[in-house]
């Protein structure tokens, strides 16, 4: 039984991880139907500035707290990854806006692509850790083990997750978001800005995305290519839980970082994950093509 | 029109100038296949900078002498990315470019797939690190390939230096978490359970994962679970460091132990004292280094700036073989060449004595090092001969 509840904790956090990634993915969709495949990368990014802020915080010490240094490169990552998402959004997938979706499909892909390969040329292949910003403390509750690190992770995801859904439901950004995603022939004839809106879901998607990265950095090494097999899980998640839903993802997150830590406690081996989650995706996509908590589409001809 | 015709005619004159001055020497072409990207960067570059070293030297020295001719070594670099499809297609592009025979790839996984494109093509190899027994045998035949060799020893001794390893330091429930899509890991993995099992102490865990993963909470709690005191971790070393914290995390205490994949530096930085005083085994040790490796020592730290690991030793000592072969064959022809290393039978090398009996595959004795993060090395701890 402990041991059980101990591989819950394990897919908690991992699955937080899944979640805010997924955020994005579900949020561009949900304003201008596109998969950025690039989201992946962008968080691939975010943990790399995390990596140099932190790093440069803790070498020049100012000698902060070790909280407010990880607020600091925390915040400095959502500012730095929700810049870039703007760019990327401004001169690559603007421009595509009307043409067929395919292509502004194919150009997230070569984004994602021209964000590992310049990371890679410029940065290195060798993985690296983020520095120790908040020390370490490994204790036991109930016999179950965690550290500090892990409840910080957790807990920092939910509450990020809460304040995004409260923006989303309760802010009139949030209102116009949920408007354009409605429907955007009529919206902007209403006054809402769409351009600036669309600007602002891909800096909130990204922003999470960094806090994601941030948090990851923390337990997990991080290489130019990190983004890709994260991306395409947290991808998973987001159609699992219904793509353009915001609680959805956060659910779709959850549930395959359940997956990942059960599949090798059940089946032989880890090796089977990807089938695992690939074939839920399948069966999700046969029987309930709009994920877990989407709702269906009805379109008229 | 004219003044193309002009120009074009002054290059040609210029290039003729230019060849009649050159240097008499010819040019060997040796091709370096390694993982210079991917998810184990170090061991390319290291493999990368021996190898540059080796040239330099050899070339300083006014190069090396074959059929009463001098040749300068000239190195050509292909990066495998570190994935079996890659490394074979390197090798074949090493291969087209005309190099008289391949060092390199590095890691099993790559070596393997690699090694049968030589041998395909008639291509000389010698790996300086990979220590699967697949690298050098024929898939078909069962008999060892005609022109695949390495530097290292198999991991058929390494794996039971390691469980005898982890008997002396007291291990009696050894428990087992390897990357079961990477040939290296699998087989030395399968080599200690038999031997540990031999020794009359069962593997209660053997765990697996795939390339590239990250998390292993799942499999080292089922690991804590069976009440494991020792953990084996025939992993590289970019994967290591998160598999002792996690392990250290989730409250695993019993002791942790390793294989030569760990011996690169880098482990010390990514992992930080949680890897402090755990043991691994390896190819050899700077600390009793023969006056040869100390030369070689010396020579690297000056041009590099760090000591050099087990891969960097290894590819010296691939081209040392290789050069040997070479001289002795007299002649540049692949087949001349591979008749000159099945000839050679005891090469002293930086990594110490290489004992070939007929096969690819060298006799040699291999290290224990013990991990040192505060003074930032790896200490020797000793020796085991085969």
């Amino acid at each position: 039984m402990q041991t059980f509840f101990q591989q819950i904790l394990n897919a908690l956090q991992l699955g937080s991880v899944y979640a805010l990634i997924a955020l994005g993915y579900s949020m561009v969709y949900g304003i201008i139907t596109l998969i950025n495949f690039a989201h992946g990368d962008i968080f691939m990014v975010s943990t790399y500035v995390a990596f140099f802020v932190g790093s440069a915080l803790m070498a020049y010490a100012f000698k902060l707290p070790g909280l407010i240094t990880f607020l600091l490169t925390m915040l400095a990552s959502m500012f730095f990854t929700a810049f870039l998402a703007v760019m990327i959004e401004r001169f690559a997938y603007r421009p595509l806006r009307k043409a067929p979706r395919v292509s502004a499909v194919i150009t997230a892909l070569g984004v994602g692509l021209f964000l590992e390969n310049f990371t890679l040329a410029t940065i290195g292949p060798h993985p690296r850790f983020l520095p120790p910003i908040i020390p370490v403390h490994r204790f036991t509750i109930f016999g179950i083990a965690t550290s500090n690190i892990q409840l910080i992770i957790i807990f920092v995801s939910a509450i990020v997750m809460f304040l995004l859904d409260t923006i989303v439901r309760r802010t009139m950004v949030g209102m116009a978001m949920r408007a354009i995603s409605w429907d955007k022939f009529t919206v902007p004839l209403m006054g809402v800005p769409m351009d600036r809106i669309i600007s602002i879901t891909f800096a909130l998607g990204a922003s999470i995305a960094a806090v994601g990265g941030t948090l990851y950095g923390f337990v997990y090494t991080i290489d130019p290519y990190m983004g890709i097999r994260i991306g395409w899980w947290a991808f998973i998640s987001a159609v699992i839980g219904g793509i353009g839903n915001i609680r959805g993802a956060m659910l779709g997150g959850y549930l395959l970082g359940l997956v990942e830590i059960f599949t090798p406690v059940i089946l032989p081996s880890s090796t089977y994950r990807d089938f695992v989650a690939f074939s839920l995706l399948l069966l999700l996509l046969i029987f309930r093509p709009y994920g877990l908590l989407g709702r269906p589409v009805t379109m008229k001809v | 029109m004219k003044r193309l015709a002009l120009l074009l005619g002054l290059i040609v004159a210029l290039s003729l100038v230019v060849t009649s001055c050159a240097p008499k020497p010819g040019v060997i072409k040796i091709g370096v296949n390694a993982e210079l990207t991917g998810g184990i960067p170090v061991v390319g570059q290291s493999c990368k900078n021996a190898a540059e070293l080796f040239v330099e030297e050899v070339n300083k020295a006014g190069g090396i002498e074959v059929g009463g001719r001098k040749y300068t070594i000239q190195l050509l670099i292909e990066d495998n990315e570190d994935k079996a499809e890659s490394a074979a297609a390197a090798a074949l592009k090493l291969h087209t470019a005309g190099v008289l025979l391949m060092i390199g790839p590095n890691a099993s996984r790559n070596a393997i797939p690699a090694a049968e494109v030589a041998e395909t093509n008639k291509m000389p190899m010698i790996s300086p690190w990979s220590t699967n027994p697949k690298t050098t045998i024929d898939p078909k035949t069962g008999k060892p390939k005609k022109y695949v060799f390495r530097a290292c020893f198999i991991d058929d001794f390494q794996g039971v230096v390691a469980a005898k390893l982890g008997v002396e330091l007291g291990v009696k429930k050894p428990a087992v978490l390897f990357d079961v899509a990477s040939e290296y890991n699998k087989g030395i993995a399968e080599v200690f359970k038999k031997t540990v099992e031999e020794l009359g102490y069962p593997v209660v865990a053997y765990e697996t994962y795939t390339t590239g993963d990250k998390d292993f909470s799942a499999q080292l709690t089922k690991i804590i679970a069976s009440g494991a005191d020792g953990l084996f971790l025939p992993n590289y070393y970019s994967e290591v460091p998160l598999q002792v914290q996690q392990a250290r995390k989730l409250g695993f205490k019993g002791i942790i132990f390793g294989s030569d994949s760990w011996g690169n530096l880098e482990l010390i930085d990514l992992c930080g004292m949680d890897c402090d005083g755990l043991y691994f085994t390896t190819h050899y040790a700077p600390d009793i280094a023969t006056p040869q490796a100390q030369s070689f020592i010396k020579a690297y730290q000056a041009k590099y700036g760090k000591v050099p690991d087990d891969v960097a030793a290894l590819t010296y000592d691939a081209f040392g073989i290789a050069v040997t072969a070479i001289k002795q064959a007299g002649k540049l022809d692949r087949e001349a060449v591979v008749e000159a290393l099945r000839k050679i039978s005891r090469y002293e090398g930086v990594t110490g004595v290489l004992e070939y009996r007929g096969t690819g595959d060298p006799i040699k004795s291999a290290v224990v090092l013990k991990v040192d993060v505060p003074g930032k090395k790896f200490t020797y701890y000793t020796t085991a001969k085969p």
